[in-house]
């Protein structure tokens, strides 16, 4: 933009400053929380890790945290390959219909309340009981969709004339698939597992509708949710700092390798 | 594609097409669904104690949304004007703390304006001896909370079309005698209507069905549609009227996505014409 005066170029600094207070003083007030001796935000009172022990013993946390990371790994690992088998054959084929296109980002947009409470209804109208399994079945469709979006758009400069020249050399369609077409797409793939993965280890409302009764399903925001609903304790700020840190190192090596849509 | 496409059919379209369906059914007298054919569960969505959910949830939504939008346009604008190798540096830190937990940032803001919370400590520090002020379980913690989580999305809506708005446009209004102000709101504002439509549609959207920052920051006082569903069905076992509410939010969302998607088509319509395409 062009050149502006010292009180324009004063403001706007302003502007930036206090947006960005904005958005990390409560983070920050947080993470420091779980580091403070008495836990509480009332006086700082020295420098702990207790919170972190106690979360380390805390058993209902702890099952709750290997929920998430089944749930997570399961619907990544079945999410990564239908996204990415589906990707490849939707840009293969350029004449698909703005039907498939709509179904495609569909879980993308459809409101998480009713892409829950529509699959709550359905698993039980088909007596299906819920548990970790329908957490995972449920998470693959908006994962799936994510996997999908973000391995077209490295396909969008896919040259296809490689994989015709592998199957001209005499190739198998899988060894075409292993040996040409997935290592140019393998950081794009490796990007869209990560986003699923971080996307499901925070989801929230959908596991919540699918989990059915009972806490053998509980996953880390159920945990998170019913912790905060039945008052604070001090080990909330060190579990929130742990899954922030978790979240933001996945998604942001998710970034890199997808070169980003922002930084670029 | 086609394993993909089969489970998105069963996980998917069917489970929404159910929905659907449940909404014209009555509800069992034990609960359950009695299959007869009604239209009463869309009636019941208009009844004056429901319709003011509605209404309420909207205005909260809506307030949320115009706050959003005049601080996530400010720092996009800012972000913009920045030297353009600082630029992704901005935007990726405006963007990272929307990768964090949902619940993780609702509850920093419990911590903040909790009675003892830091907002309760700073009054105190500078001599404020009263009362703690109430502001957790009000309808401000509840829009305080959406702006939160909903900002960054805005701020990258936004930052699109300024990044790439042609500096000598500004020049030109300037040269023809035109105050910044004027500028602004006649070149440089018209120019990314598409951008804040997108970043307003967004947290309008998330913010009206949304019902963990309700529960959370409103302490359950606050009932908007998402809350509403979620009675519904976990609660009230009445599933078929909250089938007919989840549509009826469906239809909200579309037809805002539809009044966007106009304000895009005349704005572009305008952008052509302002950057002195012939088909203006």
């Amino acid at each position: 933009m062009a050149e502006r005066s010292p009180t324009t170029r004063r403001t706007l600094w302003l502007v930036l400053t206090l947006v960005f207070a904005f958005l990390y003083i409560p983070i920050a007030v947080l993470v420091a929380l779980s580091f403070n001796e008495g836990g509480l935000p009332t006086a700082w009172s020295g420098f702990s890790l207790r919170w972190y022990v106690s979360l380390a013993h805390n058993s209902a946390i702890l099952s709750a945290a290997l929920n998430t990371l089944i749930v997570a790994l399961v619907s990544t690992a079945i999410a990564t390959l239908l996204g990415t088998l589906l990707a490849i054959g939707v840009e293969m084929r350029r004449q698909y219909g703005k039907g498939l296109e709509a179904l495609i980002f569909a879980p993308m947009i459809i409101p998480d309340i009713v892409l829950a409470i529509a699959l709550l209804s359905f698993f039980s109208m088909i007596n299906l009981t819920m548990g970790l399994h329908t957490i995972i079945l449920a998470h693959v469709v908006f994962n799936l969709a994510f996997v999908c979006s973000v391995v077209r758009a490295r396909l969008k400069s896919f040259d296809w004339s490689i994989v015709e020249a592998s199957a001209d050399l005499g190739a198998s369609a899988l060894t075409t698939f292993r040996r040409v077409t997935l290592p140019v797409i393998l950081p794009a793939v490796i990007a869209g597992a990560l986003l699923a993965f971080t996307l499901s280890v925070d989801e929230f409302i959908i596991a919540f509708f699918t989990a059915g009764a009972g806490r053998a399903s509980t996953t880390l925001p159920m945990q998170i949710y019913a912790m905060i609903r039945f008052g604070i304790t001090p080990e909330i700020n060190a579990l929130a700092t742990i899954v922030m840190a978790v979240s933001i190192t996945a998604l942001t090596l998710s970034q890199r390798l997808n070169r980003g849509i922002i930084g670029q | 594609m086609a394993p993909a496409l089969v489970w998105l059919t069963a996980l998917m379209v069917v489970p929404c097409a159910l929905v659907l369906a449940l909404a014209f059914f009555r509800r069992g007298i034990y609960g359950g669904i009695d299959y007869t054919f009604t239209l009463e569960n869309f009636g019941l969505v208009f009844d004056p104690l429901y319709a003011g959910i509605f209404l309420k949830s909207a205005r909260i939504a809506g307030t949320a949304t115009l706050i959003a939008v005049v601080i996530g346009y400010a720092a996009a604008y800012a972000i913009a004007a920045a030297p353009r190798r600082w630029q992704p540096v901005f935007l990726f830190f405006a963007v990272l703390p929307f990768w964090s937990n949902y619940l993780i940032r609702t509850y920093a803001w419990i911590v903040l304006l909790n009675r003892e919370g830091l907002i309760t400590q700073l009054l105190r520090w500078f001599g404020y001896t009263g009362e703690p002020p109430s502001m957790l379980y009000t309808e401000g913690a509840v829009i305080a909370g959406l702006v939160y989580n909903y900002l960054p999305f805005v701020i990258l809506a936004c930052y699109a079309p300024l990044s790439r708005l042609n500096p000598e446009l500004a020049e030109a209004s300037r040269d023809l005698g035109a105050s910044a102000a004027t500028t602004f709101r006649r070149v440089i504002l018209p120019l990314t209507v598409p951008g804040i439509a997108a970043g307003a549609v967004f947290v309008f959207v998330l913010s009206i069905g949304n019902f963990v920052t309700p529960a959370l920051l409103g302490g359950g006082r606050f009932q908007m549609i998402g809350n509403l569903v979620y009675d519904q069905f976990l609660t009230a076992n009445d599933w078929p009227f909250g089938a007919a509410l989840a549509m009826a939010l469906i239809a909200i969302m579309l037809l805002v996505l539809m009044a966007q998607a106009m304000a895009a088509n005349r704005a572009s319509g305008r952008a052509a014409q302002a950057a002195g395409g012939t088909d203006g």
